[in-house]
């Protein structure tokens, strides 16, 4: 038996990945032509790779079809319900770090912190009839955010793209999103709330907890632990 | 003990028993769409119930939602041509989807009893609270009622501005928040450093200059708009913090548990001393004798001020719930007065209404232990 590693199966999350095993003595390699997606794990036994869509990986984990897969921990949390329910976080691989903010127009000089933001929700509802539009498409994670926070008269509007034109564009009031230097925000005349972001993302190893843990599964996994320098424990 | 989860087949039998219950009290049986119209619903609720609604687009009708309760549907019906007062009862799923793994189901049966009436009040909410009382006497459940009117009322007098008492108001349903409004304006707590960094830009400059060097106005919220919020800020960083002795009366009331007999003497005392709950107090009491008056007495009941405050947002006044402190099941019946969503929903018009719903999933679940339910 081998256990199904999924990693992102192209661009520089999957180089940086690569890069990350390689250092730790596991080579990850692509077999087959440049476009094709199949994968070898050299230097430890037991272990098959599977390149696939970072966005698709927390799925898979979530179904045990793989039994490892890195990915960005915003699209885990996104993704999976109860996530820490189904899957276990084993490293925080240290690339990909990207913050996921709430940002509003630059020109709103009243507003700085989330309670401001809840206090022109109120305002604006008053004012406009509709409650105050947040355009995202972390639904989850910004949901729960504004819910522990206490933040009321607002409405997630779905948005699968160019995010930051919403505001312009009038078909939202503010934005959630994932920013990395916040230069696309800057640009598009929007200014990041202050306080801790939603989440503070980054590449991390993720292991299913539902996937079939057999007893050879178990001591590859172990043998993988090992060899990467982390505590195994399934 | 707990019966494992019954078949649908014993839950319809079931409800259609406690419809019969509401029906044989003289409610009219009524249906509602499980499809209804999503925008009006989308308004109504928080995000919380919003996010778990099943929307979905109808070609010809538009956003359509699979109705998440019966509430709003029959609060529809009687605005638009229902006679007073008026007794209704319904059975029926509702679908609600799950957020977290676990039991919980996302389509379950309510049976449900709603009484528009703008007669004596508190008869109205001790008949609602009876009809579910009597037919779920056998299980022996723990009754629990509170008062959503006696925290507005308090909130309402407090010594305090009217936007202040307005941003409590609105967040009575949001307890953390609420907590750390009450500090803030009681000074308690103090205005964080981005607050006070954003007050001392505007004693440098007017707000029109701040939002010119900001950039381009964008979006829909408008320039009015962000000025009159920098007015009611700088105004609100003058006014005097609310006294100490208030909120410590505010505190004591909201922490107000246990069985009503012990409560009661309490509430009577904080209602000396904050004069603007004692017309709610008053309510209170003619509604435990309304309650008693219908083989009720106050020994059977347990009283939480803050109960209904995490998870009832259209609640106004009454509010109650039956549970079975067993597992990890859901209260077995719930319910409340709702005053003011026949307001939002009448367009003018406005009904007093209190209403409750039994589920029916849960009685079952409940009914190897309790025995004839």
């Amino acid at each position: 038996m081998t256990i199904r590693l999924g990693v992102p199966s192209k661009g520089r999350l999957m180089e940086k990945t690569f890069d990350w095993f390689t250092e730790r003595g596991v080579t990850l390699r692509r077999t087959g032509s440049e476009r094709e997606y199949a994968g070898a794990v050299e230097g430890i036994e037991g272990v098959a790779l599977r390149l696939l869509s970072a966005g698709e990986i927390p799925r898979e984990l979530g179904a045990g079809r793989i039994h490892l897969g890195v990915t960005g921990s915003d699209l885990v949390r996104e993704g999976l319900a109860d996530w820490d329910a189904q899957v276990e976080e084993l490293a925080a691989m240290g690339f990909g770090h990207a913050d996921l903010v709430i940002a509003v127009p630059a020109c709103w000089v009243d507003v700085e912190t989330l309670d401001d933001l809840d206090a022109v929700a109120a305002q604006f509802r008053a004012a406009h009839g509709h409650r105050l539009r947040i355009a995202t498409k972390y639904h989850r994670l910004v949901r729960e955010h504004l819910r522990a926070h206490g933040v009321a008269d607002y409405q997630l509007v779905d948005s699968q793209g160019a995010t930051e034109g919403t505001v312009a564009n009038l078909t939202a009031e503010a934005i959630a999103d994932i920013t990395s230097t916040g230069a696309t925000l800057a640009a598009n005349h929007l200014k990041v709330l202050q306080g801790e972001p939603v989440h503070r993302s980054q590449a991390t190893l993720f292991r299913a907890r539902n996937a079939g843990w057999g007893a050879s599964d178990q001591t590859a996994f172990a043998g993988l632990m090992a060899r990467l320098g982390l505590a195994a424990g399934v | 003990m707990l019966a494992a989860a019954p078949d649908k087949a014993t839950i319809r039998l079931k409800a259609a028993r406690l419809l019969a219950h509401f029906q044989s009290r003289g409610a009219q049986v009524v249906e509602a769409d499980i499809l209804q119209p999503a925008e009006t619903l989308l308004d109504l609720y928080g995000e919380d119930i919003r996010a778990r609604a099943y929307v979905t687009a109808d070609p010809l009708r538009g956003e359509m939602m699979l109705r998440p309760d019966f509430t709003v549907p029959v609060v529809q019906m009687h605005m638009a041509h229902g006679a007073e007062p008026a007794r209704y009862a319904y059975m029926g799923e509702v679908f609600r989807r799950q957020e977290h793994l676990g039991p919980r189901a996302s389509e379950y049966m309510q049976v449900g009893y709603e009484l528009f009436d703008r007669g004596d009040a508190a008869a109205a909410d001790a008949e609602v609270f009876a009809a579910i009382a009597e037919v779920l006497a056998p299980l022996g459940l723990r009754a629990v009622i509170g008062d959503i009117g006696l925290l507005r009322a308090a909130v309402a007098g407090l010594s305090t501005t009217a936007p202040r008492r307005a941003a409590l108001m609105r967040h009575i349903w949001r307890p953390g928040r609420f907590r750390a409004l009450l500090e803030r304006f009681s000074g308690q707590s103090p205005a964080c450093e981005a607050r006070a960094a954003m007050l001392r830009r505007f004693e440098a400059a007017r707000p029109e200059a701040l939002i010119a060097e900001a950039g381009p106005l964008i979006g829909k919220r408008s320039a009015e708009e962000i000025t009159a919020r920098v007015a009611a800020l700088r105004a609100d960083a003058q006014e005097p913090p609310i006294p100490a002795d208030e909120v410590a009366l505010l505190a004591r009331l909201l922490d107000l548990k246990g069985p009503v007999a012990v409560v009661l003497p309490d509430l009577r005392d904080l209602a000396g001393q904050i004069p603007a709950i004692a017309p709610a107090v008053a309510g209170l009491e003619a509604r435990l004798d309304a309650l008693a008056a219908l083989g009720h007495p106050a020994e059977a009941l347990e009283f939480e001020a803050s109960y209904g405050r995490t998870q009832m947002e259209y609640y106004d006044g009454f509010v109650f719930g039956f549970l079975a402190g067993q597992g990890d099941l859901p209260p077995v019946a719930t319910g409340g007065r709702y005053d003011a969503l026949t307001a939002v929903l009448g367009a003018g018009a406005a009904i007093p209404a209190v209403g409750g719903v039994i589920r029916p999933g849960v009685v079952a679940r409940l009914k190897a232990e309790g025995g004839a339910a």
